[in-house]
């Protein structure tokens, strides 16, 4: 079974705070990419393009996948960056 | 050389190399047989994810799809992919350090309850047995077309390689047979379409021909392949290709039932547990992602070029002038043209070309294709002008004779389609066989069972599971194996994406809450699903949201309902609040899955 964390309860909520803002900012851009630009906002954003394509119907298809991995990249540098700063770091 | 020939050698030395993998692989503790000893790389997992992730209908159906539907198929582009961010920022990092083996373990676990673990497993059961049905007819269609053997002989061979690795290797088999047969996805996806791009737009990158211009028609009436496609679909009397979804709602909604379902799907979740610690976790889920995204990133493309190539071939040409590939698609029963107005010419234009069922084209005896179309017995729907019928699938199937690539590559598209749908079934019957001996046997009915005698249930559960997947992969219910997406989202949606995350982000969230809540989110998204699919042709659906998106609304369900019941029954006990607060730390995963 789990055994409480040796750190001070203090660091706990400082590195949990930390890491609800970093997931919430993801979170957002993941919405706004593929909800909004890909669906809500579609028709408006189709007035420009990129290539031959309009730009809502590409997002839909390309821009939003892209970002998502994107994301994910993001996410995981900047929960590593946190765990070093709080000492929870480990190695691979 | 002959394509069957070509077809033997990819399937043998595909085949070869799993086989070899899962004796070198063997599982010798439950350990390893769950979670591979939690000691595979990021990198390997990833590719092991991505290609347990992409099943046999996405290999095959997924470009079809967005080729007859246009941006409408956005959904289920940015719905399995984007449920990979819910997936890594909300659930894995936390359930990897929570360092159990199962799903179940953690609902169990968290809400103290075996009555919590039951629905954990009964669900985890149900999705995953929906789900590795379909890919068990898969394998056996394109063993049938490979080998020209009967449809259940193919399910058979597909099962026993399946069980032969699965059942040995068990999760340590599992994720090494699954990077080898997601590199032969990978390069049986792209190949023809590279080719294909070249061809119609003289761009190598898929992506860029997307974006590109339509060059076949020579470089002075050049014009971008996005307005080509757009004009053509509305000559013929279809909607735009990039034209707007008519129900944004239902669009919406459906979106997020598939990126939730997706979060919340056991075997894809149970895959991160195989990694060394919270940092490979997220390290992974960027690979898994980026793996994915190499054939998402070129099914868009891939359907466009399809289906401009299909018009341009095909529509308003004389019968005898069709290319090679139509008449051996027609003989497998892929695609069929009906003269209706007996003009000689096949006319292709929206619409239906058979009135009622079948759906697919029933061949008149007598008819070959040797001297004119092969005549069907099926009754026509003269409202329509449409005179050619097509199975979506031959956009990938049929992709590299489309593009006069040679047999080699046919060889290799089919032994793709092949490691999709044994990557898929060896995933799910991995978590199948667990559920069964560790959730049910071990926690549940008899928890002083050793370790080896776990093992032995496991073996035995996934034999148990693949027969029964084999019988309906053989004898599909009627209809049955195309409408169990939405069961199998929808479940995990509404069932356990809620349930893990209360179960992360709150420490108030208690038993009673965590099980009404299952109980209200399933009972609504079963009932609303079952009503619509099965026992009723109306399409009458609240707020026009069709069954695929109601998971979505499950999912609201089991939130509300959780949170209400817990707020007015006691707070969980003190362990398990302080076991909350230590999920929530990465540090220390690798000790703790020594359970």
């Amino acid at each position: 079974m789990t055994k409480p964390s040796a750190k001070p309860s203090s660091t706990n909520k400082n590195y949990w705070h930390t890491s609800l803002k970093i997931l919430f900012s993801i979170l957002f851009i993941w919405f706004f990419v593929s909800f909004g630009c890909g669906i809500l906002f579609k028709d408006s954003l189709d007035a420009f393009s990129i290539g031959g394509a309009p730009l809502g119907f590409w997002m839909a298809q390309q821009g939003s996948i892209l970002c998502f991995v994107g994301l994910l990249l993001a996410y995981s540098f900047w929960m590593n960056r946190l765990d070093e700063q709080h000492g929870y770091e480990e190695e691979e | 050389m002959d394509q069957t020939v070509w077809n033997f050698i990819f399937i043998g030395i595909t085949f070869g190399i799993y086989i070899g993998i899962a004796i070198w692989s063997r599982a010798g503790s439950t350990k390893e047989y769950y979670t591979a000893g939690g000691s595979v790389s990021p990198f390997a997992n990833g590719m092991a994810t991505a290609a347990d992730w992409m099943s046999a209908a996405t290999f095959i159906s997924m470009a079809g799809g967005i080729a007859a539907a246009g941006y409408g198929a956005s959904k289920f582009l940015m719905g399995w992919t984007g449920g990979f961010v819910l997936l890594t920022t909300l659930m894995v990092p936390y359930l990897r350090k929570f360092g159990k083996a199962t799903v179940p373990d953690f609902v169990g676990d968290r809400y103290y309850s075996n009555a919590a673990r039951l629905v954990a497993v009964i669900c985890a059961i149900f999705i995953c047995m929906t789900y590795i049905m379909g890919q068990m007819r898969g394998v056996g269609i394109v063993f049938s077309r490979l080998f020209s053997i009967e449809i259940w002989m193919g399910v058979l061979i597909g099962g026993g390689i399946v069980f032969f690795y699965a059942g040995l290797g068990g999760m340590k088999g599992i994720t090494y047979t699954q990077v080898a047969q997601y590199c032969v996805m990978v390069f049986a996806y792209t190949i023809p379409v590279i080719f294909i791009s070249l061809i119609i737009t003289g761009d190598a990158m898929p992506q860029l021909g997307l974006i590109g211009d339509y060059i076949k028609d020579g470089p002075d009436k050049a014009q971008p392949l996005i307005e080509k496609i757009n004009q053509i679909s509305t000559d013929l009397g279809f909607r735009e290709y990039t034209a707007s979804s008519s129900n944004t709602l239902d669009m919406f909604c459906i979106t997020a039932a598939l990126m939730i379902g997706t979060a919340g799907l056991p075997h894809v979740i149970v895959r991160f547990f195989t990694v060394k610690n919270v940092r490979a976790v997220r390290k992974s889920a960027f690979w898994t992602l980026s793996f994915i995204a190499v054939i998402y990133l070129t099914a868009p493309a891939l359907g466009i070029f399809a289906r401009t190539n299909f018009v341009e071939e095909i529509n308003q040409k004389k019968y005898q002038q069709a290319p090679d590939w139509f008449k051996n698609w027609e003989n497998q029963g892929m695609i069929a043209w009906v003269d209706k107005n007996n003009d000689g010419v096949m006319q292709y234009r929206a619409g239906k070309v058979f009135a009622g069922k079948p759906l697919k084209p029933v061949y008149a005896e007598d008819s070959t294709s040797d001297v004119g179309p092969r005549k069907v017995t099926n009754n026509i729907d003269m409202s329509s002008q449409n005179e050619v019928y097509y199975d979506k699938d031959i956009i990938v199937l049929a992709n590299p004779e489309m593009a006069g690539l040679p047999p080699w590559v046919i060889a290799l598209v089919m032994a793709g389609c092949v490691a999709a749908a044994l990557s898929t079934a060896a995933g799910l019957l991995l978590v199948l066989s667990t559920s069964v001996s560790h959730d049910l046997m071990k926690k549940i009915i008899n928890p002083k069972i050793s370790d080896k005698q776990e093992m032995k249930y496991a073996r035995m559960a996934s034999f148990g599971a693949i027969a029964i997947a084999a019988y309906f992969g053989i004898n599909p219910p009627a209809s049955f194996v195309a409408k169990t997406v939405a069961f199998a989202f929808g479940l995990a949606a509404s069932s356990f994406f809620p349930t893990l995350i209360m179960g992360i982000f709150s420490k108030r969230v208690n038993k009673e809450g965590a099980i009404a809540g299952m109980i209200c989110g399933i009972g609504f998204t079963l009932s609303y699903i079952i009503y619509f699919q099965f026992l009723t042709d109306s399409k009458d659906y609240w707020f026009g949201i069709s069954p695929e998106g109601i998971g979505f609304l499950g999912m609201v369900i089991n939130f509300a309902v959780a949170f209400a019941v817990s707020s007015v029954t006691a707070p969980p006990p003190k362990e398990i609040q302080d076991m909350v607060e230590e999920i929530r730390i990465p540090k220390g995963a690798g000790k703790a899955s020594q359970h």
